[in-house]
């Protein structure tokens, strides 16, 4: 056997192509004959339009037209389909492709303009005149959760989307009893995913074959084709729907936007191809974000810091439609009691609808917030006793003996929550180490001698990943000896291409670089859903490694019908199918599949089927259970409320990891997509007219090289026994715990002020605020 | 009416001459006149680098430069970087051994930033990388894999020059 691609840091196939720039984004792609895109934008949160007059638009040499809702018609004039409908949506209200007569947030598409070129349709789409009606706005979710606030659209007479519930075990009977019951507040904030590249799409209409093509940033081509189909009552095989290489998603490039789908109907009424690529004006104005969430949470527990029960309402800032149902706000309760085995539980989320843009997950969704809270809890609760806050998690979590565990939860579609594997203490044991806990309050000392204010941050989290049903996988050996994997799925970034080719190559004894890898094209024979979630190492890998196995399986069988020898008697190795102990006897398998590929008039060897690929489907009824604790040293100036972070630590157990490189990767980025929410990004509206102030990369600030730390990455694998790989998701572990950790380390540097942080962002103004009500608070 | 202007570019050894409007960005020019896509076109407002290009072999923000002010100019895209026998630039290597790439593409702009940087300074401090990238916005990466092929690079400089 050749040597094994799985478990190796094994270089990526994609960057060959990236660092030469050959990469081949939306953007990059063009089809003869093609158009440019504009759109008009609402420029008011929430107004009735009395007109649109598009007459000095259309008058413009180079524009080739100007289009309002009514003016496309027919099948346009229906809302868009609402993906992951639910019976808690309390008004499934989902966006026109161009507003109709009432917009609901600044940056909803009102009228889209055709150009030569992108330059005339943005000069075009300047000149378009919308006439507006303002009505009153709510981007505030309390606000708009009070009755006597003014409706989000007018049809509705209140804001609640849904409410959403979490509850298991016995709640009011553990809070009646326990001996202690903390309450605490906390708002939460995470803004805009900032993928590099924006969204972007180019669509083509061939009139012979009536066929659309559609080249789109997405993380979802089979999503993306599904709604267009429904969306224009067309079959999907005449719709193909290809992500090229995409520049980022992190969750939003999930959802299916009014822009792709007005693309695909302005190629089908013009008859010629059309681009639209979203700049990050618009990005920050339309694609969907992650905002406010407001909490009250109550913890009950022992004396010795066993938690009883958790229970709390969240007001949650939905925005102004439910493009994505309620994944977000489901993402936002599921997770409870992550890490902790805590019997109790009673989540209530109020989804509330507000003049913003519309709100789907990011990177980890609701998860961050969730372990905000829960890791928040921990702390307050080994606060208020007086507990060390690693004590305190010792005593809370499911321990190894437990798993499988069922934490007493039920899923909507009625399946048992149960974390399949881990060692979560374990974990924790690995990053005290790591961070050099024992030490700390020497180097605290140290560090307050000169002048500092260092603090630790320490918390655990868990994930779940791998979400069912499906994503599936295609392996074939091409005529040319050239392994070949084709997935539906696509990727943005993490490597794909790549483990795909290690757990293929693997059953071959071959190199990645003797597998071809397809993404991303709804053409693909194999079908999937999303790359979302955590979820395609543990749902595409193992179909990649099923379907590979059935290819294998074949060639030995047919080599041993020509060898007349049994299967058990041969191997294969470099591609190529020996006889064990006679090497002169062997068959390449580019040979296997010349012959069963066969010519019209050669029959195909005795008993066999054409060709030697398999499609394969790993179809899990459960999630996967990533876990892992995180530590951050950091220091705070107390004079200007800066954070400086010192030194970050992570353990990570994503069950059996598939390319520690790219894991680590995954976690690093992660971590520093945390770190911004935390200290950095807000998405800011203007209370009273709903308009949004942080429109550019200046006002909206991200997380840069100069603020990040040292992250350090240590493995654990507790393989998932949901999966015959054992691999769990690795994409948003780094993200999720990243938040909770860095204010935990914020707060443990101030406690000798008594600094209690239950807020994120935090920034440096904001902390010195916080600063200045503990000294007050001491003082008084 | 359009304000039309011809210029002459010359971008990696490769002349170009294209009579375009006066408001053309550069990076515009370069990724839809010339054909050269690696050049990517991140923020439009010179925050995130993804644009960055030599010009004159200096590292610049081609999205808020006009096309005619890079008129007679030599200009040096990611295309450029490698060799013209295929070999990279040991900036390139170094993001490949790195892991300083994922979705790629905010890579062209830390490429050409980072090569540049690297022709003046060859021993740099990791708290001076940090410092340069500091105008290339990254979502994926954390930077962490930037930083180590930048410092990996500089050493591979030291040792076997370009």
């Amino acid at each position: 056997m050749g040597a094994r691609n799985v478990g190796a840091a094994v270089q990526r196939l994609e960057d060959d192509r990236l660092l030469r720039g050959q990469g081949r984004y939306v953007d990059d792609i063009h089809v003869h004959g093609e158009l440019a895109v504009a759109f008009v934008r609402s420029s008011e949160a929430h107004a009735r339009i009395i007109s649109v007059d598009t007459s000095a638009a259309v008058a413009l040499q180079g524009v080739i037209g100007v289009f309002t809702l009514a003016d496309l018609g027919g099948l346009t004039l229906k809302p868009m389909i609402l993906a992951n409908p639910s019976p808690l949506i309390r008004h499934p209200i989902t966006q026109h492709v161009l507003a109709q007569d009432e917009v609901c947030y600044v940056g909803q598409t009102i009228a889209v303009v055709v150009a030569e070129n992108r330059y005339v349709a943005e000069d075009a789409a300047q000149l378009v005149q919308v006439e507006y009606e303002v009505l009153p706005a709510v981007v505030d979710a309390r606000q708009a959760r009070d009755p006597l606030s003014p409706p989000v659209h007018q049809k509705f007479s209140d804001n609640l989307a849904a409410k959403v519930s979490w509850k298991f075990g016995d709640v009011d009977g553990v809070f009646s009893k326990a001996p202690y019951v903390f309450r605490e507040s906390y708002f939460q904030h995470r803004g805009v995913p900032h993928s590099m590249e924006c969204r972007g799409a180019l669509a083509q209409y061939d009139q012979q074959a009536d066929q659309i093509t559609l080249w789109t940033s997405t993380q979802s081509p089979f999503l993306v084709r599904r709604f267009i189909a429904q969306f224009l009552e067309r079959d999907e095989s005449s719709i193909r729907v290809v992500a090229p290489d995409v520049g980022g998603g992190f969750g939003p490039k999930a959802a299916h936007y009014p822009e792709e789908l007005l693309l695909v109907v302005l190629a089908l009424k013009l008859k010629r191809p059309v681009k639209w690529t979203e700049d990050r004006l618009e990005h920050f104005l339309a694609t969907t974000q992650q905002r406010d969430q407001w909490w009250d949470v109550e913890v009950a527990c022992e004396a010795d810091g066993k938690v009883l029960g958790i229970r709390g309402l969240c007001v949650h800032d939905n925005g102004a439609f439910l493009p994505y149902g309620l994944l977000l706000c489901m993402t936002t309760v599921v997770p409870f009691p992550g890490s902790y085995a805590i019997g109790s539980i009673d989540i209530t989320l109020d989804c509330m609808f507000t003049n913003a843009v519309p709100t789907t997950p990011i990177r980890g969704a609701g998860r961050p917030n969730a372990t905000f809270i829960i890791e928040r809890s921990m702390d307050s609760v080994a606060r208020n006793l007086g507990l060390d806050r690693t004590t305190v998690r010792r005593r809370n979590y499911v321990q190894k003996h437990q798993f499988p565990y069922p934490t007493g939860a039920k899923l909507p579609n009625g399946i048992a929550v149960q974390y399949d594997s881990g060692d979560y203490e374990k974990c924790l044991e690995m990053v005290l180490e790591a961070c050099d806990y024992t030490n700390f309050e020497t180097r605290r000392a140290e560090a307050a001698r000169h002048g500092k204010w260092r603090g630790l941050g320490v918390v655990s989290y868990n994930e779940d990943c791998g979400l069912p049903p499906y994503e599936g996988a295609t392996v074939k050996v091409l005529p040319s000896g050239k392994l070949c994997v084709e997935l539906g799925s696509c990727a943005q970034g993490q490597g794909l291409e790549t483990i795909a080719a290690q757990i293929a190559a693997d059953q071959f004894g071959l190199t990645v670089n003797d597998v071809v890898v397809k993404l991303g094209d709804t053409n693909s024979p194999a079908l999937a859903l999303s790359t979302v979630g955590s979820r395609v190492a543990a749902t595409a890998g193992p179909s990649i490694h099923l379907a590979a196995l059935q290819v294998r399986e074949k060639a030995l069988k047919v080599a041993a019908s020509q060898f007349e020898v049994s299967e058990k008697d041969l191997y294969i190795d470099a591609g190529i199918v020996f006889v064990k102990g006679l090497p002169d006897r062997n068959v390449s398998l580019g040979e296997l599949s010349k012959r069963l590929h066969a010519s019209v008039g050669v029959l195909l060897p005795m008993g066999f089927t054409p060709g030697l690929e398999a499609t394969a489907y790993h179809t899990p009824e459960r999630a996967v259970y990533s876990n892992g604790s995180n530590a951050v040293e950091l220091e705070v100036d107390i004079e200007t409320g800066e954070v400086r972070l010192m030194n970050y630590w992570v353990a990570h157990d994503c069950g059996t990891v598939l390319n520690p490189a790219l894991v680590d990767g995954q976690v690093i980025g992660g971590v520093v997509h945390g770190i911004g929410n935390a200290l950095f990004e807000h998405m800011k509206y203007d209370q009273s007219t709903g308009q949004p102030v942080t429109t550019n990369l200046g006002e909206y600030l991200m997380p840069l090289a100069t603020e990040m730390p040292k992250i350090s990455v240590d493995h654990m694998e507790s393989p998932s026994p949901v999966n015959v790989l054992g691999v769990k998701g690795a994409g948003e572990g780094g993200t999720i715990p990243a938040i909770a950790c860095i204010i935990s380390g914020i707060e443990d540097a101030l406690k000798p002020l008594g600094v209690v942080i239950k807020e994120f962002p935090l920034s440096p103004e904001r902390l010195l605020e916080l600063i200045d009500e503990a000294r007050t608070a001491t003082a008084a | 009416m359009k304000d039309l202007r011809t210029i002459h570019v010359l971008i990696n050894g490769m002349s170009y001459q294209r009579t375009i409007e006066t408001r053309m960005t550069l990076a515009d020019f370069i990724r839809h006149e010339c054909g050269l896509t690696g050049t990517h076109v991140g923020c439009e407002h010179g925050v995130c680098g993804a644009c960055t290009i030599h010009l004159n072999g200096e590292a610049v923000r081609s999205c808020i430069m006009f096309a005619v002010q890079a008129d007679g100019a030599e200009v040096t895209t990611v295309e450029g970087l490698a060799s013209p026998d295929g070999k990279y630039h040991p900036i390139q290597q170094a993001f490949k051994n790195n892991n300083g790439l994922q979705c790629g593409f905010c890579t062209p702009g830390m490429l050409m930033t980072c090569s540049a940087f690297l022709r003046e300074y060859s021993n740099p401090s990791e708290r001076e990388v940090r410092e340069v990238i500091s105008g290339n916005i990254c979502r994926c990466t954390g930077y962490q894999g930037i930083v180590n092929a930048t410092l990996e690079a500089a050493a591979a400089i030291r040792k076997g020059g370009l």
